[in-house]
């Protein structure tokens, strides 16, 4: 990790932050599925490649708490974050299968000052899983809030 | 019994509660969301949440694992029992409120509605909208989202 803490000044529109990368594993994605979303596709290779998804695929929203991990790595835990309220949209485009290795691509879309709380602001981005093939698996988009360098000191 | 009836079209269920338990928050939080308001009580009183909660992501897979379990309804209507398949996403996903650690949380569901997939025959897009509510009644979690079925 680099020794750069991020805050709102460093989060402006067009800003691109690459994620890095997660190779999924089939353990991972019957340890979460077991616990939280225990259908068959995310359970088992065969019942995953006689389903739709056509292969032990991860639960959608093991997906997401991959990417919030890539997150947390790439930017979150070296960051004024102040949190999130919630996220506008997010899709899984495609399965991810265990064995994929997802690269992972934050683009700033826009940033604004809060009106009401001096310090904060609040930054909307796109989030992009890309597999190992070049397709597009996962995408979100959402609004984090970040304190400014000033307010952070 | 109408398919309407099985998805609990324009009905609000109540899926379930579940108790977070700061154990259960903390090893979430470890393994997907390392933020210190998620994994240390006292890093989380200094923080803008005040108190350790559950990471977000943990909120909405406890959400799924309910939605799982209530999913049994017997069906009694004409030809084979409707199959739920894979997701395509959600929408206007809102954490309203954190979820603190020792909160009981109580989710809801509510069948929005349901069409054909021209590109897909035989199976039909339902969507619903999901709730979610501490002790105290206070929203924590809503959102949209969308589940193809395999019918007929």
């Amino acid at each position: 990790m680099s020794s750069r803490k991020w805050a709102y000044e460093d989060l402006g529109e067009g800003v691109v932050i690459d994620l890095g990368t997660k190779v999924v594993r089939a353990d991972e994605i019957i340890e979460f599925a077991s616990e939280f979303d225990a259908q068959p596709f995310h359970l088992d290779e065969e019942a995953g490649k006689a389903s739709i998804l056509g292969g032990l695929s991860a639960s959608g929203w093991h997906t997401c708490s991959m990417f919030m991990r890539m997150l947390c790595d790439a930017v979150l835990l070296d960051s004024t974050s102040q949190g999130a309220p919630g996220i506008d949209h997010a899709k899984w485009k495609r399965p991810v299968l265990a064995g994929d290795t997802l690269s992972g691509k934050l683009t700033v879309l826009s940033s604004r000052l809060s009106r009401s709380k001096p310090g904060l602001g609040f930054v909307s981005w796109r989030a992009e899983l890309v597999n190992q093939k070049g397709e597009m698996v996962f995408e979100l988009v959402n609004t984090c809030m970040f304190l400014t360098r000033e307010a952070a000191r | 019994m109408t398919l309407d009836d099985y998805l609990g079209i324009g009905e609000t269920i109540t899926l379930g509660s579940h108790h977070f338990s700061a154990e259960a928050i903390k090893d979430f939080a470890r393994k997907y969301d390392p933020q210190p308001f998620h994994t240390d009580e006292d890093a989380a009183k200094n923080s803008v949440f005040g108190s350790l909660c559950a990471s977000g992501w943990h909120t909405t897979a406890v959400w799924m694992k309910l939605n799982l379990a209530h999913r049994g309804r017997p069906w009694n209507g004409e030809g084979p029992k409707p199959e739920f398949g894979p997701s395509p996403g959600f929408k206007n996903l809102k954490w309203l409120k954190p979820v603190f650690a020792g909160e009981t949380v109580t989710f809801t569901r509510r069948g929005l509605d349901h069409r054909p997939l021209a590109s897909r025959p035989g199976w039909r897009m339902l969507t619903i909208h999901s709730e979610a509510f501490d002790s105290t009644g206070d929203k924590v979690l809503e959102f949209d989202s969308a589940v193809l079925v395999k019918v007929g």
